[in-house]
């Protein structure tokens, strides 16, 4: 992704900013300009909670440029409360204890030592919720 | 052109070697367009513009000429523009080649390649690969469908059994049930025997009005194969967006809009080359075409109904699988094998009467799906 590209996604990787459609009222992440769920022009922005639950996942072990120091790590569909759902990795955790099913939470984790030129990439991940007391 | 790891040619050389086998073929003494199927000549070889570049080697001055780009049903694409010029009469005669060169970069490189298929601010920028994204379908469908894990190892041990019979194929050699079950794992639960592989290769067609095939074609092949119908549909970019990641809608579909137009049905079609990039894609290919009930897609392949003499005989020539899925040029691929299955020239992979054949390709994770169903 391009400096430019990164900058104006900042507010979606840091913050899961997105929309609640006017007419019909579902969620929508990343905003867009037409909502898939009713076609009609989508708005206003809505920050998502950060919180959901895995719906699958994999351990990748061939992994892209830019990912390679982090080799291997979890990926997962995390159906947000709001909804939607997003494709993130998942952190602070341990191979035996993801399930499909499991509640997380976002936080901000760096997503790739380095970009194309050179630039720190941060954005979403989500670990597991801990029940009070863990 | 075989499938391989073909370092000592060029992109050129490959598309022109597949462009020149098939006007030979065909008898064609004239070219008015030609549409080359490509997804990563931008990304793997720096060299866009390949439409002309193709034409050029080929000795083609003065025609119409543009790569089609789908990510990997690019091939089936440029043939449905193919198609579209000589069936509506603005061309005579349309060449349509799928090319891909894989393997003239690292295969990080090419990982991230074909990562672009997916949506690259919010699928690729978080580290996902398309075996990654196709990791997450299986992974669930395992958990939904309660499907043991060498469940899908059937479409895995059918597409090497026919693909050892395919002069074109990669990997012509079977394997066993213990070779599948050992693979090593590339993303959980994804193994590389459920996974195709990367490479090089180019295959091409020669398209022309069905009723004018006499006048511009002269080849040794009376029975020219007719396409009974072409039809394309997509759905959402990201997985993550897709009403049902289980169900291939656009697969659904596209498949319907063929049966409609061409007036066949699932029963009538006598082999089914789909896009078995990965075996779930298989499972879920059989599911959207009106072979297998949702969830039950993988049954087939464990009663071996998918095998050259089995209900819905798929992957008859290796499919992706053992044939090799050199991206941009699979769509293309899977139709000269359904060609030659169509008119008896599939050796001892041969299916017995086959009179109508389906080929599906999909482009990203079920984003675009273009279905073909020719006749002879």
């Amino acid at each position: 992704m391009s400096i430019a590209s990164l900058w104006r996604t900042r507010q979606q990787r840091y913050s899961l900013e997105g929309e609640i459609c006017p007419e019909c009222r579902q969620a929508i992440f990343p905003p867009r300009d037409v909502c898939p769920h009713c076609s009609e022009a989508a708005g206003p922005l809505h920050t998502m909670s950060g919180r959901g639950e895995v719906y699958s996942y994999t351990k990748m072990f061939n992994v892209p440029n830019g990912f390679l120091a982090q080799r291997p790590y979890t990926m997962a569909l995390v159906k947000l409360e709001e909804g939607p759902m997003v494709t993130a990795q998942l952190t602070d955790i341990s191979d035996e204890e993801v399930e499909i099913g499991m509640p997380v939470e976002m936080v901000t984790r760096k997503l790739r030592e380095e970009g194309d030129s050179g630039e720190i990439v941060y954005g979403y991940k989500f670990r597991p919720v801990f029940a009070a007391g863990d | 052109m075989p499938v391989g790891e073909h370092w000592d040619l060029s992109v050129r050389h490959i598309a022109y070697h597949a462009i020149a086998a098939a006007l030979e073929e065909a008898g064609a003494d004239q070219v008015d367009a030609l549409f080359v199927g490509n997804m990563l000549s931008g990304a793997l070889l720096s060299q866009e513009h390949l439409g002309t570049l193709i034409a050029d080697f080929c000795g083609f001055r003065n025609v119409e000429t543009a790569k089609i780009e789908s990510a990997c049903s690019s091939g089936a694409s440029a043939l449905r523009v193919g198609h579209m010029a000589v069936a509506s009469g603005m061309h005579d005669v349309a060449v349509v080649c799928g090319v891909e060169k894989m393997t003239d970069t690292t295969g990080e490189n090419t990982t991230a390649g074909l990562a672009t298929a997916a949506d690259a601010e919010y699928e690729s920028a978080h580290g996902v690969t398309f075996v990654g994204l196709n990791a997450l379908i299986m992974q669930r469908y395992m958990y939904e469908f309660d499907v043991p894990l060498d469940g899908f190892a059937g479409f895995s041990i059918n597409a090497h059994r026919n693909g050892a019979h395919n002069a074109n194929a990669m990997f012509r050699k079977p394997i066993s049930l213990d070779t599948y079950l050992n693979a090593p794992l590339i993303a959980t639960p994804i193994n590389i025997m459920d996974s195709s592989p990367v490479c090089d290769g180019a295959a091409a067609a020669v398209l022309v009005a069905s009723e004018r095939v006499g006048d511009y074609v002269t080849g040794h092949h009376p029975g020219a194969v007719q396409i009974l119908a072409s039809a394309s549909a997509n759905d959402t970019i990201a997985l993550h967006d897709r009403r049902d990641p289980l169900f291939l809608e656009a697969a659904y579909v596209s498949s319907q809009k063929a049966y409609v137009e061409s007036g066949v049905t699932p029963a009538d079609i006598s082999f089914f080359e789909l896009h078995d990039a990965f075996t779930i894609m298989s499972a879920l290919s059989l599911e959207a075409t009106g072979y297998a009930r949702r969830g039950e897609g993988w049954h087939l392949a464990a009663d071996d109904a998918i095998g050259p003499n089995g209900r819905i005989p798929i992957s008859t020539m290796g499919g992706l699988k053992s044939r090799g899925h050199p991206v941009g040029a699979t769509g293309m691929y899977q139709i000269v094998e359904t060609v030659q299955q169509l008119r008896g020239e599939a050796g001892e992979g041969q299916i017995a009467n086959a009179s109508i054949g389906m080929a599906q390709n999909i482009g990203g994770s079920g984003a675009t799906i273009v279905t073909h169903i020719l006749g002879s």
